[in-house]
């Protein structure tokens, strides 16, 4: 039992069990699997973002601009599908995601490079993608009637009876879970964050590991741009706006500690689909939508805490038989 | 065998003088960048110098710089207030709602007052008091206090605050003063008087340089971090006040994005993001500066999202410029 309390995916997956049994008391047509499989695919979005964010907290770092990348890059997809309508929709998301793997690198290089604090960095990018918008765009809306049929289409088109959307973020999942498992980035990125001076004596670089993971969440960002964009059909400077908290919410709901090295790829998951299943209820049990901030909020102080007692340890035994004498 | 070189270390057998320092410091970089900006407006703009249009430059900063004085403090201190502009937000909600209940203006007053302080406690205690991180606690609270306000008001706005309620925002003390310059500069003295002068100022640089040490020291932390949330909850309230009442109308989305700019504020003005040192006189000089900017580009029909792209330069700049010129000082010195 106690070992079931100490695991936050199982908890997790219990709150989000206890949350939908409690809407389904009210409306049960919301656990209909239809209706979970609308809930996961509107949670996209999120999920891919999370997973950009999650690579960056482990390192110890931040990364507050990814909407402000988020909508960069999904204006620059826009602007080019109306300007060459005849341009083929993978190229643009690759365009999108170089866009967005571009920007994260300028907030990693400096991190990296001149040891700026990761919190001060992406506030300042943060608004200076933000202007860039206005500036690329001059601060006019692209409307659907502008975008290409196929590049509003591509997240809707079904495959195997799900929107490609839905696919698309598991596919970043499964890739995520990879690297972190799989790779020695992404050992690196949590050997960095447990302790960057011991992963220097280990042989990593940490600041071309905080790089890197940087790297990742601009491309998430760029990924997530061009879907945000194709899926609500316009792009405007605001887009998005105020998205990065819900990004970081999503990880602190999902167990990944603030303080680096402590996360996993099921964590994130399960904390963007809290957030989801939140969302997506409040209409059905008729709670206004303007409840959600206050909602979400109450839930990341929830979340910390639980986490931070669960964190909390007693001193580290380092020589275990010594103890036991 | 190889030679072995020693390579002399110079250590001064006294530090320089105080002259020397202060001409060195942070502060008075500052200084020169804001009478450059000053002289940069005054020659691109007939209008810049004349006394009324200084003083309506001034409210584009005043209600940010009081919050970002009690930020300061915050931030030496080695932690960080992300929910000020929300607590603007519900205070300025919890006035709007006393309004229409038919409160009148020194009541509204103690309300915005009195939710700052209420607010700031709560982050105060979910921060000393359970021990967590204060970046994600204030990330929690911004939702959560702007999100009350969402509830409360939805897409409404509480309007019909009564005459008296606007000298605060609107009214001016002598000549061209404003009421809120004038607190502005009263704040900025009592500030630097508490955090260079006070035994309690001395505690929050020491908490700031190494928590441990200040805790085996005698200082207690915890309760110094606690009064220094509820200062700047408190100092949120505060330009809740002068800002609705500037305004005259209440909407959720009051004040939206000013954390970031207190934030540069205070960078900008010499505070290290880490903690551990920073002036009040460099974030007066930060305020005036920022302040100036924007009123200079508003002269130049500039639009306010392109002056956010200059601020975010300027933030990423003015801590990016003195890390290299160390190195390429250093790199002079081999």
């Amino acid at each position: 039992m106690s070992k079931f309390l100490k695991n936050r995916e199982l908890l997790l997956v219990a709150a989000i069990a206890v949350l939908l049994a409690l809407i389904t008391l009210r409306f049960p047509a919301f656990v209909a699997p239809s209706n979970l499989a609308r809930v996961y695919n509107d949670t996209s979005i999120l999920i891919i973002l999370a997973l950009g964010q999650m690579a960056v907290i482990l390192t110890r770092c931040i990364d507050l601009s990814m909407a402000a990348n988020l909508a960069l890059s999904g204006m620059v997809a826009a602007m080019l599908n109306a300007a060459f309508p005849g341009l083929p929709i993978p190229l643009v998301i690759l365009v999108a995601m170089a866009l967005g793997t571009l920007l994260g690198m300028i907030n990693g290089a400096l991190v990296w490079k001149l040891d700026i604090p990761p919190i001060v960095v992406t506030l300042g990018t943060l608004t200076i993608y933000r202007g860039m918008i206005f500036l690329l765009s001059d601060g006019k809306w692209i409307n659907a009637h502008q975008m290409s049929d196929a590049f509003k289409a591509l997240p809707r088109d079904a495959l195997l009876g799900f929107p490609v959307l839905s696919w698309l973020s598991l596919l970043m999942i499964g890739l995520v879970f990879l690297l972190m498992s799989r790779t020695a980035l992404g050992r690196a990125f949590y050997a960095v964050g447990g302790n960057p001076h011991a992963a220097v004596y280990t042989g990593i670089d940490v600041g071309r590991t905080r790089f890197f993971a940087y790297c990742l969440s601009g491309a998430l960002a760029g990924l997530s741009g061009y879907l945000w964009v194709s899926r609500y059909a316009v792009a405007y400077v605001d887009i998005a706006a105020g998205f990065e908290l819900d990004i970081i919410a999503a990880c602190v709901i999902g167990g990944i500690s603030i303080a680096g090295g402590i996360g996993t790829v099921a964590g994130a998951v399960l904390g963007a689909l809290f957030l989801g299943v939140i969302k997506n209820a409040l209409p059905v049990i008729n709670i206004s939508p303007f409840a959600q901030m206050a909602i979400s909020g109450m839930v990341i102080i929830i979340a910390v805490a639980v986490n931070a007692r669960a964190e909390r340890r007693k001193g580290r035994v380092i020589l275990r038989k010594a103890e036991a004498v | 065998m190889a030679e072995i070189h020693l390579t002399p270390r110079h250590i001064p057998d006294r530090l320089e003088g105080r002259g020397a320092r202060l001409l060195k410091s942070w502060e008075s970089l500052l200084l020169v960048v804001a009478c450059l900006i000053f002289l940069g407006n005054s020659l691109a703009s007939p209008y810049f110098l004349d006394p009324w249009n200084l003083s309506d430059a001034t409210f584009n900063f005043t209600e940010k710089a009081m919050i970002a004085f009690a930020m300061a403090l915050v931030i030496i201190a080695g932690e960080i207030d992300l929910s000020v502009a929300s607590i603007i937000a519900l205070a300025s909600t919890a006035m709007g709602y006393a309004v229409q209940l038919g409160f009148d203006t020194p009541a509204l007053v103690a309300i915005g007052l009195s939710v700052g302080l209420i607010c700031g406690a709560i982050n105060g205690l979910l921060i000393t008091g359970l021990g967590l991180p204060s970046i994600v606690v204030t990330i929690g609270t911004m939702s959560l206090f702007r999100g009350l306000s969402f509830i409360i008001l939805g897409d409404q706005a509480f309007t019909g605050y009564p005459d008296s309620f606007s000298w605060f925002g609107q009214g001016y003390v002598w000549w061209v003063f404003s009421f809120e310059f004038t607190l502005f500069v009263a704040l900025a003295v009592v500030y630097g008087v508490v955090l260079h002068r006070t035994n309690f100022g001395r505690a929050v640089y020491a908490i700031g340089n190494n928590q441990t040490a200040a805790l085996f020291s005698g200082i207690r932390v915890a309760r110094v971090k606690f009064v220094l949330f509820l200062l700047t909850g408190l100092m949120a309230g505060l330009a809740s006040i002068c800002l609705t009442s500037r305004l005259g109308s209440t909407r959720p989305s009051i004040a939206l994005g000013w954390e970031l700019e207190v934030v540069t504020m205070v960078v900008l003005g010499g505070v290290n993001i880490l903690g551990g040192s920073g002036t009040i006189p460099g974030v007066v000089l930060a305020a005036l500066i920022m302040g100036m900017v924007t009123f200079g580009f508003g002269l130049l029909n500039v639009p306010g999202i392109v002056m956010s792209i200059f601020i975010g330069l300027l933030l990423i700049s003015v801590i990016a410029l003195p890390i290299l010129w160390r190195r390429a000082r250093q790199r002079l010195a081999h």
